[in-house]
């Protein structure tokens, strides 16, 4: 049996502290621990469905030990807005019709979120390479695009940025 | 044409569109019931074998096990995976566990541990022997004797049709009119290819799952990611031998189907041992696990023989297909039929055709439903011969394609002849935008300026190309869907329908449907779709029938609770039923008196002639009105590297009246770049022991941002009559399109015609360099 480990994170702005495998995957830890708007879609870092912010940066979470992120600051979808108040790149998502199956709509917020955090006016091909880690099955990337480009549009007049 | 309605037509995002976007909808996998046990599954490595023997006695004494389950303690009921309306058309082929494995990815055991890892761990321990059989992965020879044969038990079909398992024929089908003799010798020149298309995972973002556990009185509860909730609940019952009032089945969320989900292969695993241990189950795929042991894209080799006239009259048409069931054969007849009847009814003036199509078992992974159904396959083949027959009449494509496709006011008598597994449904077109598609198509990607010109830049030879297609709105005369509506005192309305929303939107535009038809905003819909308790039977989401066959179901009830509206209506401003006015959940009378519907709800609960105000529907549809697309590829071709570099693909789709332009948009996008990274990249590379090589998302190739062209959608302005609100489907045709479209370009481009999917740079250099 593997030795457990007790660490601690800062998930969504709030201080926790889990008891893991050190062989778990930050993806499963995550989930296992009622974070399931990261969603497990390969495990093998290829479709982007499990993207959360680590430390301020994107990554996949399941190939990310979750030992190894002890101590980390982790952002899920869920830090951006919550129903009653969504965030613009939510919203935008939304309108846009970016949102089919919705299944990789999380990690395609985050990639948007942390490229617009970098770059508020990105131009579409800044936009095609920040989410290119987030495989869609759905809606072949129109909408997506559409939604990235209107988010930035929200978050510069909100001044969310 | 949506100026006159107040919802049908208008664009709205999906109802559940924020909910996911916050992270807040659950899928399968996100339901956390009591510490639910977990399975995982010991696949054949072996493509085609006899269990001589299985020893799981040090597994079934590893930490945490549960239980184990294999064919010696499982229910040997043959059945069907395939998730169809009941008599299946498919074969009784399978078994829940099997004494022989089939293909490589077969399920010889399950184990059911505390942990999916200790489960994981417990199939090492099971010692399994295969006495090895000669495997057989190759359709051409499927058919000849001495061939191994794969099912040679006590398979059967379930209704009459033609099942040949001794010769491994899964199904076969022989239908045609005319005199294909006097047609070709009619002909000035007789065109006869062979085209092929492969495998391919439907890869929807979440991989199957299902999750079980019971609920306060004993009950199954299955939460499942499905496209087939009531189909769910039969097979279930009849495999496991649970009766059907012991077992409900949920749809939550799901991340996306494309006709994988349509696939009833782990509900009855997972229920069977939840029946056994009294516990909750849970099963999660792995993505390799979906590759290898889920379901497929039927490989189709299409033989096209058809002769032409130099006026380009196509006096023959033969069309000979061979299919690859795989190791079993869930849609392997309907899929094959739907290669011929979704495809030649386009061209409806042949006189002398011919329609002839086997499917055959091999070892290989099992064929199933995918977006398209057998029409991508079909329009592959169908689509270079137009453009080849054109080019010999001398026609350009488009102008040839709009002199000959079928009109409005016509039929095909393949219609009759080709149906789901018997006799089709004789249908006349009611709405055909085709030729609006073509020239809206041909403008947006500058056809006149483009076709034929082989604009060269550098290495680069540029051309355009284009295909046609149709498909259906549902199967006439055997999907039924239903549903059920309330109204409560706030003006507010239930609307519950057994219709599975996998992504697609449907919730959306039912309750856009019924809004109409109640006079109100979609808004007002509170809507429960796809739980077998509480919700009534749909056939599913399949067979592009949701928003036509459910969407009628939904305006016909809507209807009839609007009626009983009026009715409470004119009771309370005491006038007559014909004189008032309704507007915006508003009843006037003449005399500039107004209830609302909250008020006439209460009305009716409370005071007067009380009784809840609602109604149910059921729907069969008499006919599937196609919608029609028309698609354009701009391309260049890398003459040194034999690259091929879409530019731009243009959609125009005929789907009637769109209920929600924004989501039928949506369909086609998606639809178009799943046909595009199927014709470029996406493959199953077999190994020559049958074993998938590549069953990740890193080796199985399907296109990202950056891959991805720019896709031009364009929604004809049509109106289907019998559609709700003058809808027809949208949710598969547009897959149809871009193998063709990028294969004609290609020949417009450089002279050499692509035949086999998919067009790997090394395939289009050797043809390169073979001219």
């Amino acid at each position: 049996m593997n030795n457990l480990l007790i660490v601690n994170y800062v998930i969504n702005g709030k201080d926790v502290v889990f008891t893991i495998n050190p062989k778990d995957s930050l993806l499963k830890v995550l989930r296992d621990n009622g974070y399931t708007e990261v969603h497990n879609g390969c495990q093998t870092g290829d479709c982007g469905a499990c993207v959360v912010i680590l430390n301020g940066r994107t990554v996949n979470s399941c190939m990310v030990l979750a030992a190894s992120a002890k101590d980390g600051e982790i952002l899920t979808v869920k830090a951006l807005g919550d129903i009653h108040n969504p965030h613009p790149i939510q919203r935008a998502f939304a309108e846009s019709g970016a949102v089919q199956c919705g299944f990789c709509t999380p990690g395609q917020i985050l990639s948007t979120y942390a490229l617009l955090l970098e770059n508020h006016d990105p131009d579409e091909k800044d936009i095609r390479r920040a989410l290119d880690g987030n495989i869609c099955r759905c809606t072949g990337y129109v909408k997506i695009l559409e939604a990235v480009k209107l988010a930035g549009r929200l978050m510069k007049e909100a001044e969310h940025v | 044409m949506s100026e006159k309605f107040t919802n049908a037509g208008h664009s709205h995002s999906k109802i559940d569109s924020i909910a996911l976007a916050c992270g807040n909808e659950k899928y399968t996998d996100d339901f956390m019931t009591d510490t639910p046990l977990h399975i995982a599954f010991l696949y054949s490595d072996i493509a085609n074998g006899i269990i001589s023997s299985i020893d799981y006695k040090a597994a079934e004494q590893a930490d945490g096990v549960k239980l184990i389950l294999y064919h010696g303690n499982t229910p040997d009921t043959l059945h069907t995976t395939a998730g169809q309306g009941y008599p299946e058309p498919s074969p009784y082929d399978c078994r829940m566990f099997d004494k022989k494995v089939r293909f490589v990815g077969d399920r010889i055991a399950a184990v059911v541990a505390d942990t999916y890892k200790q489960a994981e761990a417990a199939l090492k321990l099971i010692k399994v022997e295969i006495e090895q059989l000669p495997a057989l992965f190759d359709i051409e020879k499927a058919i000849d004797a001495g061939s191994p044969v794969i099912h040679s038990d006590d398979e059967y079909p379930a209704i009459p049709v033609t099942y040949k398992p001794e010769e491994n024929i899964a199904a076969e089908i022989v239908t045609g009119f005319g005199d294909l003799e006097k047609g070709f010798k009619q002909a000035d020149l007789i065109i006869d290819e062979t085209y092929s298309m492969q495998y391919a995972s439907h890869c929807a973002t979440e991989p199957h799952a299902v999750s079980v556990h019971f609920d306060e009185r004993g009950r199954l509860v299955i939460i499942t990611a499905t496209q087939v909730p009531y189909h769910v609940r039969r097979i279930v019952s009849i495999v496991c031998g649970i009766e059907i009032k012991n077992i409900r089945v949920i749809k939550p969320r799901v991340g996306g189907g494309f006709g994988g989900k349509q696939e009833v292969f782990l509900e009855q695993v997972a229920a069977l041992a939840a029946w056994r241990l009294k516990r909750s189950i849970k099963i999660v795929l792995s993505r390799k696990e979906v590759f290898i042991s889920a379901r497929t894209r039927h490989a189709m080799r299409s033989r096209i023989k058809m002769g032409v006239q130099k006026d380009g009259t196509i006096t023959a048409l033969d069309v000979d297909d061979l299919m690859n069931a795989g190791a079993y054969a869930p849609h392997a007849l309907t899929v094959l039929s739907n290669a011929g009847a979704k495809v030649l009814p386009l061209f409806n003036k042949i006189e002398n055709l011919r329609f002839s199509g086997r499917s055959v078992y091999t070892n290989l992974p099992v064929g199933g439903a995918y977006r398209g159904y057998g029409a991508t396959q079909g329009y592959f083949a169908l689509n270079q011969h137009i453009d080849e027959a054109a080019r010999y009449c001398g026609e350009d494509f488009c102008e040839y394609v709009k002199k000959r496709h079928i009109k409005s006011g016509e039929t095909s008598r393949v219609f009759e002849a080709l149906g789901e597994g018997k006799e089709g449904v004789r249908q006349f077109i009611k709405s055909c935008g085709l030729t609006e598609c073509i020239d809206r198509g041909a403008k947006a990607i500058e056809w006149e300026k483009l076709r034929g010109k082989k604009l060269r830049n550098g290495n680069r030879i540029r051309g355009v190309g284009a295909a046609v297609a149709m498909q259906g709105s549902g199967i006439p005369e055997i999907d039924m869907a239903s549903c059920h509506i309330k109204m409560n005192e706030d003006g507010s309305f239930n609307l519950n329908t057994g219709a599975t929303d996998i992504g697609t939107g449907s919730d959306t535009i039912l309750a856009q449907i019924a809004a109409e038809a109640l006079k109100t905003d979609y808004s007002k819909m509170i809507v429960l779709s796809s739980d077998t308790d509480t919700t009534p039977f749909d056939t599913g989401a399949y067979a592009s029938s949701t928003t036509y066959i459910t969407g009628n179901a939904v305006k016909q009830c809507a209807l009839k609770v609007y009626d009983l509206i009026l009715k409470a209506a004119s009771e309370m401003l005491g006038a007559d039923k014909n004189e008032l006015k309704v507007e915006d959940s508003k009843v006037s009378s003449r005399d500039g008196r107004t209830v609302e519907y909250g008020e006439i709800c209460a009305f009716r609960l409370y005071t007067s002639g009380q009784l809840q105000i609602q109604a149910s529907s059921s729907f069969v549809a008499h006919e599937s009105p196609p919608p029609f697309t028309a698609q354009f590829a701009d391309l260049e071709v890398d003459i040194e590297t034999g690259e091929i570099i879409l530019n731009r693909i243009a959609a125009a789709v005929d789907c009637g009246h769109p209920l929600n332009p924004l989501l039928a948009e949506g369909q086609v996008e998606g639809a178009v770049l799943n046909g595009i990274s199927y014709a470029l990249t996406e493959d199953y590379i077999f190994n020559s022991n049958g074993r998938m090589t590549n069953p990740d998302l890193g080796r199985y190739k399907i296109f990202n941002t950056v891959d991805t062209p720019e896709i031009i959608t364009i929604l004809a302005d049509t109106y289907e009559d019998t559609g709700p609100y003058g809808a027809k489907s949208v949710g598969e045709i547009a897959l149809n399109g871009p193998a063709p479209a990028i294969a004609n370009a290609v020949y417009d481009a450089v002279g050499i015609r692509l035949r086999h999917t998919p067009f790997t740079p090394e395939k289009v250099w050797k043809l390169l360099n073979e001219q």
